[in-house]
């Protein structure tokens, strides 16, 4: 009983530390395939690392303005992000706290992080934080409800909002070819675009002020806050990639038990998994043009109109 | 237990004649106000025993009132719920206004009203006749008109009381209307009477109908709402929170009584427009909010998006119960009912809040405000709560309720009705649009109003609100993160009234086997769903709080301050800040271009011109524009047509009375 406990324990840490360490890793390799994409020699896989362990060091400059709620924001948007992360089943899934949140809250919690970091935005004072703020929450309004509306047909799909029962169910034969789970794909992934700020929505790479969203939010950050900041922007992007590949590929990931080869195989897949996803993700990037703002509602309404189209699907009937 | 409610609202009704008596004195304000504290907490205490204590309910019959009738009071677990939410409510008001009601510079046009109207929705919820309901509904809404127009001096806030009273009366006459139908020729006014006899269906839908309407303008549904966002903000600060808070609750209470109890077995019909009012309350109250930029009247409408949420849930459990779905009737209405306790927590809390931003400032307008988090710090700390909660955002109170109406729609693909079926994901969808929106509205709320740089000096020059206030706010904000951490108690506080009700209930969520996964909820089944907020409060404070220490420890902990980054310009004014209007700007031109008819016109003066361009930005409400001006028309047009019957001569007025009569004979005579 009590080293079962002690496993749980230790494969629910793993799963933390694991999301934790591969983000800077995922975002260094999404660096480099669109760097060969475009034939440059592109900086090393490590790069992230580098960034984030120097910012860590970097004293902070805070603008004059900024109260106890801005030094503050980044460790809130940290901890919310990394618990959120934790949380979507990436190895193994019934881990020990499966059960504290299910999609809907794991969705929730990220909107809480994005609530205090448009806050962020604002409390400086200066013109980029409100316009990347304002931005920032028009952008969720239509990308939060349509991720609301994908959960909402996947669950119905799957009868459950838990995660792990999620996963179990997609990978079980029950599932099928369904035209709602192709409608919520579509949908998910453009949310999934716009929530972690990628081309066509908003460009990481730019610091052209006026057509950034992410960045002109968190412009006044520096030192081991903007490290913070970078890491959840990290983490954000390793959960959507785990979420897409629990749900729609949930080969290999290891059911509840703690037997060495299952576990290996899990996270074997698991890494395999983001490698594609972040191959998938850098083709894109590389073949669209980013957006003008005011065409980015009409990209996510579509997503939202899918996503409520599968919903409505699944109380039509059962077998779409 | 009912002749000792009875005995804390006559308490609280004998308070009033006493502050007229007083109000000349200085000390008037704290000695009532005080005694309104121990009132309300008395009468909260009695509430929490009978909800709690899970006892009979408990009936009593005063000889006043209708000679044939008397007044019939009772307390069930329905009423000790809401009797609950009302005294917190007032307690907390109570509490605010011991600091808050100093300031204020004609008390005696407060104090006399302000213990009657808690005593009369103590009463609304405590009634057990249609006579004494509609008595108290109307003692109720006559009481806080008084507080509307207490400060009848500012502008706009007699015509706000003006509406007020028209829509209070039409929403009395209407539920006037459904009892009087209800109650059938022979007068049968009791509600245990009601209850016996067995309507036919089209009375009852009659009476359901009446009953949203009148409720409903009570609770400021969309499209009754209109008197809501001038009535709420007019009034003084303290006030207001109740009225949103808590009254509109009142109104929630008499629709649940209406359509769960009185009227017997639903149609599953009459949940196709619940559901669509409530849904489209939930997005029109958000997006007018966003468009505001007077902070209370936010608020206001913020509260209307709540009043959708919850009566989108009241839609989902009279569908249910319809269908005999008890354990998703269950649900949803737990839903409903926990969302009631929530809303009247942080909308109140916001409301105090504004309060100490309106007394420290002088301004309700956001686009004077700012950078209040340096000169206000625990009022910003706790409207940073309230936001957070009235956001949905987890760990608070708000997000539990939310969630638990979503599990409830998760359900409902098994109604076998096919409006509903088609109905209800377009619901969700709304819902979960208004949750996003209320979100950003909060953002611009909080970003606006306390954060950035002061932009005016009132602002820059603002000073922290009293002890009292604080307490009663901080009270508040905890009681948002108890709620939210542990909604098992609040929810298996409710299990009794839901039972009764619908005739199914939740799974026990303490004390039984989820003990051991420390009280997380579960709506349904474990494998379905759970939510443990207690955990994610853990979680979120454990890994912000090591990685705080971390990198303070390993890495670095210094800070320098430096001038924000303004592109090479030096000295930007507060100015160039974005203002509550542009900050909405994005939103504005995604749905309101149709929602308002929100149109833009930029003027641009010709190059070598030093004359400034304007930016008109032109909002419509429509609804006001569609239907309220349409009819305040037509009064006018048959006030003035009907005008010339006041210069007639005396034969030709004693022929009208005689044709009257006439007429009147003959319907008598071809009546059936």
């Amino acid at each position: 009983m009590m080293n079962a406990m002690i496993r749980d324990f230790i494969m629910q840490g793993g799963q933390m530390l694991l999301v934790l360490t591969i983000s800077p890793l995922l975002l260094g390799f999404v660096r480099k395939v669109k760097a060969r994409l475009l034939r440059r020699q592109g900086p090393p896989l490590l790069q992230p690392y580098r960034d984030l362990t120097r910012l860590m060091r970097k004293d902070v400059v805070l603008a004059d303005n900024a109260s106890w709620l801005f030094r503050a924001i980044p460790y809130v948007v940290f901890a919310a992000t990394w618990v959120a992360a934790s949380l979507v089943p990436t190895f193994r899934s019934g881990l020990l706290f499966s059960w504290t949140a299910d999609l809907i809250a794991i969705i929730a919690i990220l909107g809480c992080a994005r609530f205090f970091l448009a806050l962020a935005g604002m409390d400086t004072g200066t013109s980029f934080g409100g316009i990347g703020s304002s931005r920032e929450v028009m952008i969720a309004s239509l990308a939060e409800p349509a991720m609301l509306m994908i959960v909402f047909a996947i669950a119905l799909i799957a009868g459950s909002t838990q995660l792990s029962f999620m996963a179990a169910f997609m990978n079980s034969p029950a599932v099928g070819l369904r035209v709602s789970l192709g409608l919520g794909l579509i949908a998910l992934i453009i949310v999934a675009l716009a929530e972690n700020g990628r081309i066509p929505v908003d460009n990481p790479a730019t610091h052209l002020e006026l057509t950034m969203v992410h960045e002109a939010m968190v412009l006044e950050y520096s030192g081991r806050h903007l490290a913070l900041i970078e890491l959840a922007a990290a983490l954000k992007l390793v959960l959507y990639l785990s979420l897409i590949a629990c749900l729609f590929a949930p080969w290999g990931i290891a059911p509840g038990t703690t037997e060495p080869k299952l576990l290996l195989i899990g996270v074997v897949t698991y890494i395999a998994k983001l490698a594609v996803l972040g191959t998938l993700l850098a083709i894109f990037e590389t073949a669209i043009a980013k957006m003008r703002v005011f065409r980015v509602p009409e990209f996510l309404g579509a997503a939202l109109m899918l996503a409520l189209l599968a919903t409505l699907l699944r109380f039509v009937s059962r077998s779409f | 237990m009912i002749t000792d409610a009875l005995f804390g609202v006559l308490a609280l009704v004998a308070l009033a004649p006493l502050a007229i008596t007083l109000s000349a004195s200085s000390k008037a304000g704290s000695a009532i106000y005080g005694a309104c504290l121990i009132a309300t907490v008395a009468l909260l205490t009695i509430a929490l025993v009978a909800l709690i204590g899970q006892q009979v309910a408990s009936t009593v019959t005063l000889p006043f009132g209708l000679p044939w009738l008397g007044a019939h009071f009772r307390i069930d677990a329905l009423s000790a719920f809401f009797m609950a939410v009302i005294n917190l409510g007032g307690a907390a008001a109570s509490l605010y206004a011991l600091g808050y009601g100093r300031h204020e510079h004609a008390p005696q046009r407060i104090l006399p009203f302000f213990p009657a109207y808690l005593a009369a929705m103590n009463l609304v919820v405590l009634a057990d006749d249609a006579f004494s309901f509609l008595v108290s509904w109307e003692f109720m809404s006559l009481s806080s008109w008084a507080l509307v127009i207490a400060h009848h001096r500012v502008a706009g806030n007699l015509r706000a009381g003006y509406i007020y009273l028209l829509m209070a009366g039409f929403g009395t006459l209407t539920l006037l209307l459904g009892f009087g139908l209800l109650a059938g020729p022979d007068g049968h006014y009791a509600f245990d009477a009601i209850r016996a006899s067995h309507p036919s269906v089209a009375l009852a839908s009659l009476v359901l109908f009446l009953a949203l309407i009148g409720a409903g303008s009570k609770a400021g549904l969309v499209p009754l709402h209109a008197w809501l966002p001038l009535a709420h903000p007019a009034a003084p600060s303290h006030v207001s929170g109740i009225m949103s808070g808590v009254m509109t609750k009142v109104a929630i209470y008499g629709f649940i009584r209406i359509a769960f109890d009185l009227l017997g077995p639903p149609q599953w019909w009459w949940s196709l427009a619940v559901l669509a009012v409530g849904g489209i309350s939930a997005v029109m109250g958000v997006l007018y909010a966003l468009m505001q930029s007077d902070l209370k009247r936010v608020l206001a409408y913020s509260t209307i998006e709540n009043i959708g949420l919850i009566f989108a849930s009241l839609g989902l459990a009279l569908a249910f119960k319809a269908y005999g779905m008890s354990f998703a009737a269950a649900l949803a209405l737990t839903a409903a009912l926990l969302h009631v306790f929530n809303h009247s927590l942080f909308k109140s809390l916001l409301f105090f809040g504004s309060g100490a931003v309106l007394h420290a400032t002088g301004t309700r307008d956001m686009e004077q405000l700012g950078g209040l988090i340096h000169r206000m710090p625990k009022t910003a700390f706790v409207f940073l709560v309230g936001c957070a909660a009235i956001s949905a955002l987890p760990p608070l109170n708000g997000f539990v309720s939310e969630w638990l109406t979503f599990q409830a729609i998760l359900v409902s693909p098994q109604l076998p009705s096919w409006g509903l079926k088609l109905m209800v994901p377009g619901v969700g969808a709304l819902l979960a649009l208004s949750a996003a929106l209320a979100a950003a509205c909060f953002v611009r709320v909080y970003g606006i109003t306390f954060l950035g740089r002061p932009r005016s000096d009132a602002a820059h020059t603002a000073k922290e609100t009293d002890a009292f206030s604080l307490a009663a706010m901080m009270a508040l904000a905890a009681l948002c993160l108890i709620a939210g951490i542990v909604p098992g108690l609040f929810i298996d506080a409710l299990a009794p009234i839901v039972q009764t009700l619908t005739g199914g209930h939740m799974p026990v969520q303490i004390g039984t086997q989820w003990m051991s996964q420390w009280l997380s909820i579960v709506p349904i089944a474990e494998s379905r769903s759970s939510y443990n907020g207690l955990l994610v409060f853990v979680f979120m404070g454990l890994t912000g709080m090591i990685a705080a220490f971390a990198i303070h420890r390993l890495a670095s902990d210094k800070i320098r301050r430096g001038p924000a980054w303004g592109c090479g310009f030096a000295g930007t004014g507060p100015q160039t800040q974005y203002t509550a209007s542009s900050f909405a700007q994005p939103i504005r031109r995604v749905f309101g271009t149709l929602v308002f008819r929100a149109r833009e016109t930029g003027d641009m003066p010709p190059p070598g011109s030093t004359a400034p361009a304007r930016l008109t930005v032109q909002v419509h409400d429509l609804v006001w524009e569609a239907l309220y001006a349409p009819v305040a028309r037509a009064v006018g047009v048959i006030a003035e047509r009907l005008n010339y019957l006041q210069f007639l001569t005396i034969r030709r007025y004693l022929t009208l009375v005689f044709a009257a009569l006439i007429v009147l004979l003959m319907v008598l005579a071809i009546w059936p």
